[in-house]
């Protein structure tokens, strides 16, 4: 066959730290593994974060990490390599890559990740139409360069959060809760009072979903160190001000007082949502899950297990997961597919 | 009794603004009340809510957005028996923070001024 390009006994799509972490950890009991990444470089989602809750860790370095520990195994990466589709054949899968190649594999994990929530789709918040509107990644890439301005490019007097943009939104269609966005907030509203400390920080929640271990302090912190605003309030629509600031309507909702204010910047906590790659493969091989997430045989024992055979998944493609988390059920899809490869290959 | 929620002319108010400075003053001289996330433990085991709509939680909050109107007089229904304090989960030390925004809501009230207090509670 001429268009056959690669075999392995392990497919991984996606390399982010899900698909990285099983990749290694599969390679280094002997498995011969192929990684697939449609980004030219590996991490993409990891790498355009500054610091990582909940420990302020450099992102950057933790990329570095990965990558240090994928070079160093066997496994054959493929940047600049999207899968587009894939079918299964008499116990075997066949991928196809964006240059029209097959790569054949006895079991496939999908570790394809999310896209964030493209804000845009929240009209009345003005992102892409209001300067002063930008995103939690926006937000990340200006503390990464370490300057935080305003529209006039000055130190800003106000920033203001919003949390749950593209969340909990019935008008999206996006019913659930993205996990990591409250901490997210919390962490970036620190961090903007560390560069500018006489900024005021405004942070609008409906629910404030501290779940991990040292989050809560991290909110206290926020409050007692930082004098950090938190308001219990959705702010439903944003205009611009003669001056290029952004004013926000929302109400206190514990008091019930209406509140306007101008703000330099409005950082939208952006959602997670199932990446392209998701949603396209997951339709793909009939594993296709609420919005688009791809479903699991069971959330208790079976979590990397699909109803496909040799088709495992691993990391945020099933759901909003931290780094941590992923990490932990990419190790936790490798020993699955260790098992079902001994059985698969016996046969 | 009239708790000042029924204003007609507009409500909206500008938090960077509006009690700020008073805000991060209080927040000074009591820094436990930062903390508050809110919970209304305070309200709930509060004694002289329980007799009246007195919410001592609603009228920190009040405070926080620069909202006056009438909160002197409400707070005059404390009797400073010090539960909330006890009940806090997040240490908040309220009845110094009551005794602080009595002070700073009425130049006549010194911390320590019980005489108001019992006045107010004879009547
Ligand atoms: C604003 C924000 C801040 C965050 N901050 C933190 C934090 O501080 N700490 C923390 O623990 N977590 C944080 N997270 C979560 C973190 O980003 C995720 O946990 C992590 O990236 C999930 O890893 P993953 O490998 O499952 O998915 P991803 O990182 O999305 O990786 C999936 C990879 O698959 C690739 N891919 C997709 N489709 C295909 C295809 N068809 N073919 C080939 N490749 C494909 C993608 O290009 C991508 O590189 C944050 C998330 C957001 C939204
Ligand atoms: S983690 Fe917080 S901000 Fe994000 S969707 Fe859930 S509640 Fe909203
Ligand atoms: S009990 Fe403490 S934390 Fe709860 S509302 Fe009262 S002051 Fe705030
Ligand atoms: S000190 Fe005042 S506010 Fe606190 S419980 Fe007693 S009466 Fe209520």
């Amino acid at each position: 066959m001429s268009d056959r390009t690669t075999t392995a006994q392990v497919a991984v799509i996606g390399g982010g730290p899900a698909g990285i972490e099983a990749a290694c950890a599969l390679s280094n009991n002997g498995i011969r593994v192929s990684l697939f990444e449609s980004e030219p470089v590996l991490a993409h989602n990891v790498g355009n974060k500054f610091k990582l809750f909940p420990d302020f860790s450099s992102a950057s370095e933790l990329v570095a990490t990965l990558s240090h520990k994928l070079s160093g195994s066997h496994v054959s990466v493929h940047l600049d390599t999207e899968i587009v589709s894939m079918e299964q054949k008499g116990g075997l899968w066949f991928l196809t890559d964006n240059y029209g190649h097959t790569h054949e594999a006895v079991a496939v994990l999908l570790a394809t990740g999310y896209d964030v929530f493209d804000a845009r789709r929240k009209e009345e918040l003005g992102y892409g139409i209001y300067k002063g509107v930008v995103t939690s990644i926006d937000l990340e890439s200006m503390l990464k360069a370490g300057k935080l301005v305003n529209v006039l490019g000055e130190q800003p007097q106000c920033v203001t959060f919003l949390q749950c943009v593209g969340s909990r939104d019935e008008k999206i269609g996006n019913h659930y809760c993205s996990k990591v966005c409250c901490v997210t907030a919390v962490k970036q509203a620190i961090e903007v009072k560390k560069l500018s400390p006489r900024t005021d920080v405004f942070l609008f929640y409906m629910d404030l979903r501290m779940w991990g271990q040292g989050f809560e302090e991290l909110y206290r912190e926020a409050q007692e160190q930082y004098g950090i605003r938190f308001v219990r309030g959705r702010i439903s629509e944003a205009a611009s001000t003669f001056d290029d600031r952004v004013q926000i309507k929302a109400e206190d909702t514990l008091v019930g007082q209406p509140l306007k204010m101008s703000t330099d910047l409005l950082v939208l906590m952006v959602g997670m949502e199932a990446s392209c790659g998701t949603k396209k493969l997951a339709s793909c091989c009939g594993v296709e899950g609420a919005y688009g997430f791809a479903h699991s045989c069971s959330p208790y024992l079976s979590d990397n297990m699909t109803d496909r055979q040799g088709l495992f998944l691993a990391g945020s493609c099933k759901r909003p997961m931290s780094v941590s988390d992923t990490v932990n059920d990419a190790r936790s899809a490798a020993v699955g597919i260790a098992d079902y490869l001994k059985t698969a290959l016996s046969n | 009794m009239d708790f000042g929620f029924t204003i007609s002319k507009p409500r909206s108010i500008e938090p960077t603004e509006a009690g700020r400075e008073q805000l991060l003053q209080l927040e000074e001289q009591v820094p436990t009340f930062r903390r508050c996330m809110n919970c209304g433990g305070c309200t709930a085991t509060c004694s002289a809510g329980q007799f009246t709509d007195f919410n001592i939680r609603k009228v920190h909050n009040l405070y926080r957005w620069g909202q006056y109107k009438e909160l002197d007089e409400e707070l005059q229904k404390c009797m400073l028996c010090g539960k909330c304090t006890l009940v806090c989960p997040r240490g908040v030390n309220l009845r110094s923070l009551i005794i602080h925004l009595r002070k700073a809501l009425n130049k006549d009230h010194q911390p320590g001024d019980y005489q108001h207090f019992i006045r107010n509670n004879n009547r």
